[in-house]
Protein backbone atom coordinates (compact mmCIF):
# COMPACT_ATOMS: atom_id res chain seq x y z
CA UNK A 1 0.00 0.00 0.00
CA UNK A 2 3.09 2.57 0.52
CA UNK A 3 3.92 2.04 -2.79
CA UNK A 4 0.27 3.23 -4.22
CA UNK A 5 1.46 6.92 -2.46
CA UNK A 6 5.41 6.73 -3.32
CA UNK A 7 4.41 6.33 -6.83
CA UNK A 8 5.07 9.22 -9.52
CA UNK A 9 2.00 9.32 -11.27
CA UNK A 10 3.22 10.12 -14.56
CA UNK A 11 5.28 7.15 -14.88
CA UNK A 12 3.78 4.36 -16.78
CA UNK A 13 2.77 1.19 -14.21
CA UNK A 14 3.79 -1.21 -16.65
CA UNK A 15 6.74 -0.68 -18.54
CA UNK A 16 8.59 -3.37 -21.09
CA UNK A 17 11.19 -2.63 -23.04
CA UNK A 18 12.53 -5.40 -25.20
CA UNK A 19 10.92 -8.14 -24.56
CA UNK A 20 11.96 -11.21 -26.33
CA UNK A 21 10.49 -15.22 -25.69
CA UNK A 22 11.13 -18.21 -26.81
CA UNK A 23 9.40 -21.50 -26.96
CA UNK A 24 12.10 -24.47 -28.47
CA UNK A 25 13.79 -22.75 -31.50
CA UNK A 26 10.76 -19.97 -32.44
CA UNK A 27 10.70 -16.95 -31.18
CA UNK A 28 7.12 -15.80 -29.98
CA UNK A 29 7.79 -12.38 -29.49
CA UNK A 30 10.97 -10.38 -30.53
CA UNK A 31 11.59 -7.32 -29.46
CA UNK A 32 8.82 -5.80 -27.82
CA UNK A 33 8.22 -2.62 -25.62
CA UNK A 34 5.14 -1.67 -24.05
CA UNK A 35 4.30 1.46 -21.54
CA UNK A 36 0.89 1.29 -20.10
CA UNK A 37 -0.25 4.32 -18.20
CA UNK A 38 -2.05 4.49 -15.15
CA UNK A 39 -5.35 4.46 -15.08
CA UNK A 40 -6.24 3.26 -19.06
CA UNK A 41 -7.63 0.64 -20.52
CA UNK A 42 -5.25 -0.88 -22.65
CA UNK A 43 -5.84 -3.30 -25.42
CA UNK A 44 -3.27 -5.92 -26.88
CA UNK A 45 -4.46 -7.56 -29.70
CA UNK A 46 -3.28 -9.82 -32.42
CA UNK A 47 -3.95 -12.75 -34.62
CA UNK A 48 -4.55 -15.84 -32.62
CA UNK A 49 -1.29 -17.61 -31.58
CA UNK A 50 0.75 -14.66 -31.82
CA UNK A 51 1.62 -14.58 -28.42
CA UNK A 52 -1.11 -12.43 -26.84
CA UNK A 53 -1.53 -14.40 -23.61
CA UNK A 54 2.31 -15.10 -23.11
CA UNK A 55 2.57 -11.29 -22.90
CA UNK A 56 0.24 -11.65 -20.13
CA UNK A 57 1.79 -14.39 -18.63
CA UNK A 58 4.93 -12.80 -18.66
CA UNK A 59 3.58 -9.64 -16.35
CA UNK A 60 2.28 -11.87 -14.15
CA UNK A 61 5.55 -14.04 -13.44
CA UNK A 62 4.14 -17.28 -15.19
CA UNK A 63 6.80 -16.80 -17.71
CA UNK A 64 10.32 -15.28 -17.70
CA UNK A 65 11.53 -13.32 -20.52
CA UNK A 66 14.75 -14.88 -22.41
CA UNK A 67 15.69 -11.17 -22.65
CA UNK A 68 14.36 -7.64 -22.04
CA UNK A 69 12.17 -7.00 -19.31
CA UNK A 70 9.03 -6.10 -17.34
CA UNK A 71 8.39 -4.12 -14.80
CA UNK A 72 5.00 -3.19 -12.83
CA UNK A 73 5.35 -0.04 -10.81
CA UNK A 74 9.29 0.12 -11.12
CA UNK A 75 9.59 -3.48 -10.22
CA UNK A 76 11.23 -6.37 -12.47
CA UNK A 77 8.84 -8.90 -11.80
CA UNK A 78 11.23 -11.66 -13.43
CA UNK A 79 13.45 -10.77 -10.02
CA UNK A 80 10.65 -11.28 -7.81
CA UNK A 81 11.37 -13.46 -5.02
CA UNK A 82 8.55 -16.08 -5.17
CA UNK A 83 7.02 -14.03 -1.77
CA UNK A 84 7.23 -11.02 -3.07
CA UNK A 85 5.98 -12.80 -6.33
CA UNK A 86 2.76 -13.33 -3.70
CA UNK A 87 2.39 -10.16 -2.81
CA UNK A 88 2.62 -8.48 -5.73
CA UNK A 89 -0.24 -10.71 -7.33
CA UNK A 90 -2.61 -9.62 -5.15
CA UNK A 91 -2.51 -6.24 -6.35
CA UNK A 92 -3.28 -8.30 -9.63
CA UNK A 93 -6.42 -9.36 -10.90
CA UNK A 94 -6.59 -11.54 -13.35
CA UNK A 95 -9.83 -12.47 -15.16
CA UNK A 96 -8.53 -15.97 -17.20
CA UNK A 97 -10.03 -17.45 -20.92
CA UNK A 98 -13.59 -18.43 -20.23
CA UNK A 99 -13.25 -17.52 -16.60
CA UNK A 100 -12.10 -20.10 -14.60
CA UNK A 101 -14.38 -20.69 -11.43
CA UNK A 102 -14.00 -23.37 -9.00
CA UNK A 103 -16.59 -25.51 -10.18
CA UNK A 104 -17.01 -27.32 -6.89
CA UNK A 105 -17.33 -23.72 -5.37
CA UNK A 106 -20.70 -21.64 -5.36
CA UNK A 107 -20.29 -18.81 -6.68
CA UNK A 108 -20.16 -16.84 -3.46
CA UNK A 109 -17.00 -19.24 -2.33
CA UNK A 110 -15.71 -18.05 -5.34
CA UNK A 111 -15.71 -14.46 -5.30
CA UNK A 112 -14.66 -14.36 -1.43
CA UNK A 113 -11.72 -17.28 -1.94
CA UNK A 114 -8.74 -14.55 -2.31
CA UNK A 115 -10.32 -12.37 0.04
CA UNK A 116 -10.36 -15.59 2.69
CA UNK A 117 -7.01 -16.63 1.62
CA UNK A 118 -5.41 -12.94 2.07
CA UNK A 119 -6.92 -11.19 4.81
CA UNK A 120 -8.68 -12.20 8.31
CA UNK A 121 -11.85 -10.46 8.11
CA UNK A 122 -14.38 -11.60 10.46
CA UNK A 123 -17.15 -13.76 8.13
CA UNK A 124 -20.12 -10.68 8.10
CA UNK A 125 -17.59 -8.29 7.06
CA UNK A 126 -16.27 -10.87 4.08
CA UNK A 127 -20.33 -11.47 3.34
CA UNK A 128 -20.49 -7.89 2.77
CA UNK A 129 -17.28 -7.17 0.55
CA UNK A 130 -18.33 -10.37 -1.86
CA UNK A 131 -21.96 -9.14 -1.69
CA UNK A 132 -21.29 -5.61 -2.65
CA UNK A 133 -18.89 -6.74 -5.55
CA UNK A 134 -21.34 -9.40 -6.89
CA UNK A 135 -23.83 -6.40 -6.99
CA UNK A 136 -21.40 -4.43 -8.87
CA UNK A 137 -21.74 -6.34 -11.55
CA UNK A 138 -25.25 -7.32 -11.55
CA UNK A 139 -25.21 -10.63 -9.84
CA UNK A 140 -27.14 -10.26 -6.43
CA UNK A 141 -29.33 -13.10 -5.44
CA UNK A 142 -27.00 -15.55 -7.31
CA UNK A 143 -24.48 -16.52 -4.20
CA UNK A 144 -25.85 -19.86 -3.54
CA UNK A 145 -25.99 -21.12 -7.36
CA UNK A 146 -22.90 -23.53 -8.68
CA UNK A 147 -20.50 -22.11 -11.62
CA UNK A 148 -22.58 -24.95 -13.96
CA UNK A 149 -25.76 -23.03 -13.37
CA UNK A 150 -24.62 -20.06 -15.27
CA UNK A 151 -24.78 -18.32 -18.55
CA UNK A 152 -21.39 -17.75 -19.95
CA UNK A 153 -22.09 -13.93 -19.71
CA UNK A 154 -22.73 -14.65 -15.69
CA UNK A 155 -19.54 -16.44 -15.26
CA UNK A 156 -17.30 -14.32 -17.07
CA UNK A 157 -19.42 -11.42 -14.62
CA UNK A 158 -18.34 -13.60 -11.45
CA UNK A 159 -15.17 -14.31 -12.33
CA UNK A 160 -14.47 -10.11 -12.87
CA UNK A 161 -16.13 -9.89 -9.33
CA UNK A 162 -13.69 -12.63 -8.01
CA UNK A 163 -10.39 -10.63 -9.99
CA UNK A 164 -11.24 -7.24 -8.38
CA UNK A 165 -12.70 -8.05 -5.33
CA UNK A 166 -8.86 -7.32 -3.46
CA UNK A 167 -8.72 -3.98 -5.08
CA UNK A 168 -6.20 -4.98 -7.34
CA UNK A 169 -4.07 -2.06 -9.19
CA UNK A 170 -4.02 -3.90 -12.54
CA UNK A 171 -6.53 -6.11 -14.15
CA UNK A 172 -5.94 -8.78 -16.73
CA UNK A 173 -8.49 -9.99 -18.90
CA UNK A 174 -7.56 -12.22 -21.74
CA UNK A 175 -10.63 -13.17 -24.32
CA UNK A 176 -13.31 -11.27 -21.79
CA UNK A 177 -15.69 -11.16 -24.41
CA UNK A 178 -15.01 -14.33 -26.65
CA UNK A 179 -18.00 -16.55 -27.33
CA UNK A 180 -20.55 -14.20 -25.75
CA UNK A 181 -23.47 -13.21 -26.93
CA UNK A 182 -23.98 -9.66 -28.27
CA UNK A 183 -26.08 -8.69 -24.85
CA UNK A 184 -23.45 -10.15 -22.71
CA UNK A 185 -20.39 -8.80 -24.85
CA UNK A 186 -22.12 -4.95 -24.28
CA UNK A 187 -22.80 -5.80 -20.38
CA UNK A 188 -19.44 -6.78 -19.81
CA UNK A 189 -17.69 -3.74 -21.93
CA UNK A 190 -19.41 -1.82 -19.89
CA UNK A 191 -18.40 -3.44 -16.42
CA UNK A 192 -15.01 -3.32 -17.48
CA UNK A 193 -14.95 0.04 -18.25
CA UNK A 194 -17.19 0.93 -14.85
CA UNK A 195 -15.11 -1.01 -12.86
CA UNK A 196 -11.51 0.44 -14.40
CA UNK A 197 -12.51 3.89 -13.70
CA UNK A 198 -14.76 3.27 -9.91
CA UNK A 199 -12.04 1.84 -8.92
CA UNK A 200 -8.81 3.73 -10.29
CA UNK A 201 -7.62 0.94 -12.09
CA UNK A 202 -5.46 -0.08 -14.97
CA UNK A 203 -6.50 -2.73 -17.26
CA UNK A 204 -5.16 -4.62 -20.01
CA UNK A 205 -7.30 -6.56 -22.49
CA UNK A 206 -6.25 -8.97 -25.08
CA UNK A 207 -8.38 -9.93 -27.34
CA UNK A 208 -8.84 -10.51 -31.06
CA UNK A 209 -12.47 -8.77 -31.05
CA UNK A 210 -11.57 -5.28 -32.64
CA UNK A 211 -15.21 -4.45 -33.26
CA UNK A 212 -16.26 -4.06 -29.54
CA UNK A 213 -12.59 -3.26 -28.22
CA UNK A 214 -11.99 -0.15 -30.06
CA UNK A 215 -15.36 1.57 -28.53
CA UNK A 216 -13.77 0.14 -25.50
CA UNK A 217 -10.08 0.63 -25.43
CA UNK A 218 -8.34 3.54 -24.39
CA UNK A 219 -4.84 2.54 -26.34
CA UNK A 220 -4.08 -0.42 -28.61
CA UNK A 221 -1.11 -2.54 -28.84
CA UNK A 222 -1.34 -4.79 -31.94
CA UNK A 223 1.07 -7.70 -32.07
CA UNK A 224 2.29 -9.26 -35.67
CA UNK A 225 4.77 -11.54 -35.87
CA UNK A 226 6.47 -11.18 -32.69
CA UNK A 227 6.22 -7.48 -32.69
CA UNK A 228 4.61 -4.28 -32.09
CA UNK A 229 3.19 -3.86 -35.75
CA UNK A 230 0.87 -0.99 -34.15
CA UNK A 231 0.23 1.23 -31.08
CA UNK A 232 -2.51 3.93 -31.15
CA UNK A 233 -5.81 5.19 -30.03
CA UNK A 234 -8.48 3.05 -31.92
CA UNK A 235 -9.74 5.46 -34.84
CA UNK A 236 -6.00 6.41 -35.82
CA UNK A 237 -5.47 3.00 -35.91
CA UNK A 238 -7.99 2.11 -38.48
CA UNK A 239 -6.73 4.97 -40.84
CA UNK A 240 -3.00 3.28 -40.54
CA UNK A 241 -1.04 2.69 -43.89
CA UNK A 242 1.22 0.25 -42.04
CA UNK A 243 0.06 -3.19 -43.97
CA UNK A 244 0.02 -5.17 -40.81
CA UNK A 245 -2.00 -2.80 -38.40
CA UNK A 246 -4.59 -2.76 -41.90
CA UNK A 247 -4.71 -6.22 -42.73
CA UNK A 248 -5.69 -6.67 -38.69
CA UNK A 249 -7.88 -3.66 -38.05
CA UNK A 250 -9.91 -4.34 -41.61
CA UNK A 251 -9.72 -8.27 -41.20
CA UNK A 252 -8.11 -8.52 -44.53
CA UNK A 253 -7.00 -11.89 -45.75
CA UNK A 254 -4.10 -10.53 -47.96
CA UNK A 255 -1.19 -8.99 -45.67
CA UNK A 256 1.94 -9.68 -44.41
CA UNK A 257 0.49 -11.51 -41.27
CA UNK A 258 0.94 -15.38 -42.51
CA UNK A 259 -1.75 -17.42 -43.02
CA UNK A 260 0.51 -20.33 -42.22
CA UNK A 261 1.75 -21.52 -38.85
CA UNK A 262 5.26 -21.26 -38.45
CA UNK A 263 7.23 -23.70 -36.81
CA UNK A 264 10.50 -22.10 -36.37
CA UNK A 265 13.82 -23.47 -37.92
CA UNK A 266 16.11 -22.74 -40.61
CA UNK A 267 14.05 -25.28 -42.57
CA UNK A 268 11.05 -23.05 -43.05
CA UNK A 269 12.95 -19.99 -43.87
CA UNK A 270 14.45 -21.67 -46.82
CA UNK A 271 10.50 -22.72 -48.14
CA UNK A 272 9.38 -19.20 -48.06
CA UNK B 1 7.75 -23.95 -18.52
CA UNK B 2 10.80 -25.73 -20.70
CA UNK B 3 11.72 -29.31 -19.17
CA UNK B 4 15.11 -29.80 -18.86
CA UNK B 5 16.92 -32.37 -21.14
CA UNK B 6 14.81 -35.67 -21.64
CA UNK B 7 16.58 -38.57 -20.02
CA UNK B 8 17.38 -41.54 -22.09
CA UNK B 9 14.73 -44.18 -22.47
CA UNK B 10 15.97 -46.51 -20.06
CA UNK B 11 15.79 -43.84 -17.06
CA UNK B 12 12.59 -42.68 -17.79
CA UNK B 13 10.92 -44.77 -14.93
CA UNK B 14 14.01 -43.54 -12.40
CA UNK B 15 13.14 -39.70 -13.47
CA UNK B 16 9.66 -40.34 -12.83
CA UNK B 17 9.83 -41.69 -9.78
CA UNK B 18 12.00 -38.48 -8.79
CA UNK B 19 9.14 -36.14 -9.79
CA UNK B 20 6.88 -37.88 -8.22
CA UNK B 21 9.09 -37.90 -5.28
CA UNK B 22 9.91 -34.34 -5.10
CA UNK B 23 6.35 -33.61 -5.34
CA UNK B 24 5.58 -35.44 -2.49
CA UNK B 25 8.25 -33.19 -0.75
CA UNK B 26 6.66 -30.22 -1.89
CA UNK B 27 3.17 -31.08 -0.85
CA UNK B 28 4.82 -31.87 2.46
CA UNK B 29 6.41 -28.85 2.81
CA UNK B 30 2.86 -26.71 2.21
CA UNK B 31 1.56 -29.09 5.46
CA UNK B 32 0.36 -25.95 7.92
CA UNK B 33 -1.78 -27.19 10.66
CA UNK B 34 -4.78 -25.30 9.83
CA UNK B 35 -8.41 -26.07 10.40
CA UNK B 36 -8.93 -25.44 7.15
CA UNK B 37 -6.79 -28.14 5.86
CA UNK B 38 -8.80 -30.87 8.55
CA UNK B 39 -11.94 -29.52 7.09
CA UNK B 40 -10.79 -29.59 4.15
CA UNK B 41 -9.74 -33.19 4.00
CA UNK B 42 -12.70 -34.36 6.11
CA UNK B 43 -14.61 -33.56 3.10
CA UNK B 44 -11.94 -35.85 0.62
CA UNK B 45 -12.47 -38.35 3.31
CA UNK B 46 -16.17 -38.53 2.68
CA UNK B 47 -15.76 -37.58 -0.99
CA UNK B 48 -13.38 -40.73 -1.76
CA UNK B 49 -13.80 -42.54 0.81
CA UNK B 50 -17.02 -42.67 1.76
CA UNK B 51 -18.03 -42.97 -1.76
CA UNK B 52 -16.00 -46.24 -2.24
CA UNK B 53 -17.67 -47.89 0.84
CA UNK B 54 -20.04 -49.88 -0.90
CA UNK B 55 -17.59 -51.59 -3.94
CA UNK B 56 -15.16 -52.50 -0.72
CA UNK B 57 -17.92 -53.95 0.88
CA UNK B 58 -19.44 -56.18 -1.86
CA UNK B 59 -15.93 -56.97 -2.87
CA UNK B 60 -15.23 -57.72 0.52
CA UNK B 61 -17.96 -60.05 0.79
CA UNK B 62 -17.43 -62.36 -2.27
CA UNK B 63 -13.73 -62.35 -1.47
CA UNK B 64 -14.31 -63.93 1.81
CA UNK B 65 -16.76 -66.47 0.43
CA UNK B 66 -14.19 -67.53 -2.59
CA UNK B 67 -11.74 -67.89 0.36
CA UNK B 68 -13.37 -70.17 2.61
CA UNK B 69 -14.27 -71.74 -0.63
CA UNK B 70 -10.69 -72.70 -1.84
CA UNK B 71 -9.51 -73.21 1.77
CA UNK B 72 -11.98 -75.76 2.17
CA UNK B 73 -11.42 -77.71 -1.06
CA UNK B 74 -7.92 -77.53 0.17
CA UNK B 75 -8.11 -78.55 3.35
CA UNK B 76 -10.58 -81.31 3.09
CA UNK B 77 -7.63 -83.67 1.31
CA UNK B 78 -5.99 -83.78 4.76
CA UNK B 79 -9.62 -83.92 6.42
CA UNK B 80 -8.26 -80.57 8.12
CA UNK B 81 -11.80 -78.07 7.09
CA UNK B 82 -12.07 -77.04 10.55
CA UNK B 83 -9.26 -75.05 10.05
CA UNK B 84 -10.70 -72.97 7.49
CA UNK B 85 -10.64 -69.38 9.37
CA UNK B 86 -7.51 -69.76 10.28
CA UNK B 87 -6.32 -69.61 7.03
CA UNK B 88 -8.62 -67.38 5.61
CA UNK B 89 -8.21 -64.96 8.52
CA UNK B 90 -4.15 -64.92 7.77
CA UNK B 91 -4.09 -64.85 4.45
CA UNK B 92 -6.97 -61.80 4.64
CA UNK B 93 -5.20 -59.25 7.22
CA UNK B 94 -2.09 -59.83 5.82
CA UNK B 95 -2.69 -59.59 2.37
CA UNK B 96 -5.50 -60.07 0.52
CA UNK B 97 -7.45 -57.06 2.76
CA UNK B 98 -5.02 -54.50 2.12
CA UNK B 99 -3.90 -55.35 -1.75
CA UNK B 100 -7.52 -55.82 -2.75
CA UNK B 101 -8.72 -52.77 -1.06
CA UNK B 102 -5.75 -50.51 -2.30
CA UNK B 103 -6.54 -52.04 -5.71
CA UNK B 104 -10.08 -51.47 -5.79
CA UNK B 105 -9.66 -47.92 -4.03
CA UNK B 106 -7.54 -46.91 -6.98
CA UNK B 107 -9.79 -47.78 -9.48
CA UNK B 108 -12.78 -46.22 -7.74
CA UNK B 109 -11.11 -42.90 -6.41
CA UNK B 110 -7.40 -43.11 -7.54
CA UNK B 111 -9.18 -42.06 -10.89
CA UNK B 112 -11.41 -39.23 -9.67
CA UNK B 113 -9.28 -37.12 -8.58
CA UNK B 114 -6.62 -37.69 -11.31
CA UNK B 115 -9.86 -36.45 -13.39
CA UNK B 116 -11.09 -33.76 -11.02
CA UNK B 117 -7.34 -32.01 -10.68
CA UNK B 118 -6.44 -32.82 -14.78
CA UNK B 119 -10.00 -31.35 -15.60
CA UNK B 120 -9.10 -28.22 -12.94
CA UNK B 121 -5.99 -27.73 -15.05
CA UNK B 122 -7.53 -28.03 -18.32
CA UNK B 123 -10.30 -25.40 -17.05
CA UNK B 124 -7.49 -23.13 -15.65
CA UNK B 125 -8.76 -23.30 -12.43
CA UNK B 126 -5.22 -24.38 -11.14
CA UNK B 127 -3.96 -21.24 -13.18
CA UNK B 128 -6.21 -18.99 -12.24
CA UNK B 129 -5.72 -20.45 -7.95
CA UNK B 130 -1.78 -19.58 -8.56
CA UNK B 131 -2.59 -16.10 -9.84
CA UNK B 132 -4.41 -15.45 -7.04
CA UNK B 133 -1.11 -16.21 -5.08
CA UNK B 134 -2.90 -19.22 -3.29
CA UNK B 135 -0.81 -22.24 -3.45
CA UNK B 136 -3.19 -25.21 -5.19
CA UNK B 137 -0.34 -28.06 -4.60
CA UNK B 138 -1.61 -26.79 -0.69
CA UNK B 139 -5.40 -26.39 -1.42
CA UNK B 140 -5.82 -28.91 -3.93
CA UNK B 141 -3.06 -31.94 -3.67
CA UNK B 142 -2.46 -32.12 0.14
CA UNK B 143 -5.65 -33.11 1.55
CA UNK B 144 -6.62 -35.10 -1.02
CA UNK B 145 -3.59 -37.32 -0.45
CA UNK B 146 -4.12 -37.41 3.37
CA UNK B 147 -7.83 -38.16 3.01
CA UNK B 148 -6.16 -41.08 0.55
CA UNK B 149 -3.97 -41.88 3.26
CA UNK B 150 -6.53 -41.59 6.22
CA UNK B 151 -9.45 -43.45 3.94
CA UNK B 152 -7.63 -46.54 2.71
CA UNK B 153 -6.77 -48.26 6.23
CA UNK B 154 -10.43 -47.27 7.05
CA UNK B 155 -11.52 -49.42 3.83
CA UNK B 156 -9.44 -52.03 4.52
CA UNK B 157 -10.68 -52.77 7.64
CA UNK B 158 -14.24 -52.77 6.25
CA UNK B 159 -13.40 -55.18 4.05
CA UNK B 160 -11.45 -57.51 6.16
CA UNK B 161 -15.17 -57.02 8.61
CA UNK B 162 -17.42 -57.77 5.34
CA UNK B 163 -14.73 -60.67 4.07
CA UNK B 164 -15.11 -62.81 7.23
CA UNK B 165 -18.75 -62.79 6.93
CA UNK B 166 -18.14 -63.83 4.01
CA UNK B 167 -16.56 -66.77 5.23
CA UNK B 168 -19.09 -67.25 7.63
CA UNK B 169 -21.66 -67.03 5.03
CA UNK B 170 -20.23 -69.82 3.20
CA UNK B 171 -18.46 -72.14 5.26
CA UNK B 172 -21.27 -72.30 8.51
CA UNK B 173 -24.22 -71.73 6.17
CA UNK B 174 -23.52 -73.46 2.84
CA UNK B 175 -21.02 -75.82 3.91
CA UNK B 176 -22.63 -76.82 7.56
CA UNK B 177 -19.05 -76.38 9.43
CA UNK B 178 -19.72 -76.01 13.11
CA UNK B 179 -19.40 -71.96 14.03
CA UNK B 180 -17.67 -72.56 17.71
CA UNK B 181 -14.58 -74.44 15.84
CA UNK B 182 -14.81 -71.55 13.34
CA UNK B 183 -14.25 -68.75 15.73
CA UNK B 184 -12.00 -70.49 18.67
CA UNK B 185 -9.66 -70.75 15.27
CA UNK B 186 -9.63 -67.72 14.20
CA UNK B 187 -9.41 -66.28 18.10
CA UNK B 188 -6.97 -68.25 18.50
CA UNK B 189 -4.74 -68.56 15.52
CA UNK B 190 -4.94 -65.54 14.19
CA UNK B 191 -3.64 -62.23 15.81
CA UNK B 192 -4.68 -58.85 15.90
CA UNK B 193 -1.37 -57.16 16.42
CA UNK B 194 0.93 -59.70 14.12
CA UNK B 195 -1.35 -60.18 11.48
CA UNK B 196 -4.55 -57.41 11.89
CA UNK B 197 -2.76 -54.54 12.77
CA UNK B 198 0.55 -55.25 10.61
CA UNK B 199 -2.47 -55.06 7.43
CA UNK B 200 -3.82 -51.99 8.38
CA UNK B 201 0.20 -50.45 8.25
CA UNK B 202 0.57 -51.80 5.48
CA UNK B 203 -3.10 -50.10 3.81
CA UNK B 204 -1.80 -47.05 4.86
CA UNK B 205 1.24 -47.11 2.81
CA UNK B 206 -1.06 -48.20 0.02
CA UNK B 207 -3.28 -45.07 0.73
CA UNK B 208 -0.96 -43.02 0.63
CA UNK B 209 0.94 -44.34 -2.51
CA UNK B 210 -2.54 -44.49 -4.60
CA UNK B 211 -3.07 -40.93 -3.76
CA UNK B 212 -0.08 -39.64 -4.41
CA UNK B 213 0.08 -41.10 -7.64
CA UNK B 214 -3.53 -39.86 -8.03
CA UNK B 215 -2.86 -36.51 -7.49
CA UNK B 216 0.55 -35.56 -9.07
CA UNK B 217 -0.85 -37.21 -12.49
CA UNK B 218 -3.68 -35.07 -12.54
CA UNK B 219 -1.59 -31.82 -11.39
CA UNK B 220 0.65 -32.84 -14.52
CA UNK B 221 -2.16 -33.62 -16.69
CA UNK B 222 -1.79 -32.06 -20.10
CA UNK B 223 -4.77 -29.28 -20.55
CA UNK B 224 -6.89 -31.25 -22.98
CA UNK B 225 -9.47 -34.04 -22.83
CA UNK B 226 -6.93 -36.82 -24.02
CA UNK B 227 -5.26 -35.70 -21.18
CA UNK B 228 -7.74 -36.01 -18.67
CA UNK B 229 -7.97 -39.74 -19.84
CA UNK B 230 -4.09 -40.21 -20.01
CA UNK B 231 -3.83 -39.38 -16.36
CA UNK B 232 -6.24 -41.61 -15.00
CA UNK B 233 -5.10 -44.20 -17.04
CA UNK B 234 -1.15 -43.36 -15.60
CA UNK B 235 -2.96 -43.75 -12.33
CA UNK B 236 -4.73 -46.63 -12.25
CA UNK B 237 -1.74 -48.63 -13.98
CA UNK B 238 1.41 -46.98 -11.89
CA UNK B 239 -0.21 -47.22 -8.67
CA UNK B 240 -1.47 -51.25 -9.06
CA UNK B 241 2.26 -51.85 -10.13
CA UNK B 242 3.49 -49.83 -6.72
CA UNK B 243 1.25 -51.60 -4.58
CA UNK B 244 2.07 -54.73 -5.42
CA UNK B 245 5.87 -53.54 -5.49
CA UNK B 246 5.81 -52.40 -2.24
CA UNK B 247 3.91 -55.17 -0.52
CA UNK B 248 6.61 -57.59 -1.67
CA UNK B 249 9.11 -54.94 0.07
CA UNK B 250 7.28 -54.64 3.33
CA UNK B 251 6.10 -57.93 3.46
CA UNK B 252 9.70 -59.23 2.66
CA UNK B 253 11.35 -56.60 5.51
CA UNK B 254 8.73 -56.98 8.25
CA UNK B 255 8.46 -60.50 8.54
N1 LIG C 1 2.60 -24.37 -23.12
C1 LIG C 1 3.00 -24.15 -24.39
N2 LIG C 1 3.94 -24.95 -24.95
C2 LIG C 1 4.37 -24.73 -26.22
N3 LIG C 1 3.91 -23.76 -27.00
C3 LIG C 1 2.97 -22.94 -26.51
C4 LIG C 1 2.48 -23.09 -25.17
N4 LIG C 1 1.56 -22.12 -24.95
C5 LIG C 1 1.50 -21.40 -26.08
N5 LIG C 1 2.35 -21.88 -27.01
C6 LIG C 1 2.57 -21.32 -28.35
O1 LIG C 1 2.90 -19.97 -28.20
C7 LIG C 1 2.23 -19.19 -29.19
C8 LIG C 1 1.53 -18.03 -28.54
O2 LIG C 1 0.52 -18.53 -27.70
P1 LIG C 1 -0.52 -17.57 -26.98
O3 LIG C 1 0.23 -16.52 -26.26
O4 LIG C 1 -1.42 -18.45 -26.19
O5 LIG C 1 -1.30 -16.95 -28.21
P2 LIG C 1 -2.59 -16.04 -28.20
O6 LIG C 1 -3.03 -15.83 -26.81
O7 LIG C 1 -2.16 -14.79 -28.90
O8 LIG C 1 -3.62 -16.75 -29.04
C9 LIG C 1 1.28 -20.11 -29.91
O9 LIG C 1 1.74 -20.30 -31.21
C10 LIG C 1 1.30 -21.39 -29.15
O10 LIG C 1 1.36 -22.46 -30.07
MG1 LIG D 1 -4.74 -16.50 -25.82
Amino acid sequence: METRQAMNTTEPIIRIRDLVFRRGSRTILDGVDMDIARGRIVAIMGPSGVGKTTVLRLITGQLHPDEGSVEVNGQRVSSLSSRELQTFRRDVGVLLQNGALFTDLTVFENVATPVREHTDLPEPLVRRLVMSKLHSVGLGGTEELMPHQLSGGMARRVALARAVVLDPQIVLYDEPLAGLDPIAVSTISRLMRETNDALGLTSIVVTHDVLQMSRLVDYCYIIAAGRIAGEGRPDDLKRSQDPSVDQFMNGKVDGPIPFHYDPGGPEWSLLQ
Amino acid sequence: MATPVDPPAVLAPISQAGRIGLFLVRMLGSLRPQPSLLLSTLQQVYLVGARSLVIIMICGFFVGMVLALQAINALEQFGASDQVSLLVGKSLFRELGPVLTALLFAGRAGTSVAAEIGLMRATSQIDAMELMAIDPVQRIALPRFLAGAVSVPLLTAMFNALAILGAVVFSIGVMGLDAGIFWSKLQNGVYFQEDFIGGIWKSLVFGGLVSLVAVYFGFHAKPTGAGVGTATTNTVVLSSVLILVFDFIMTSFFT
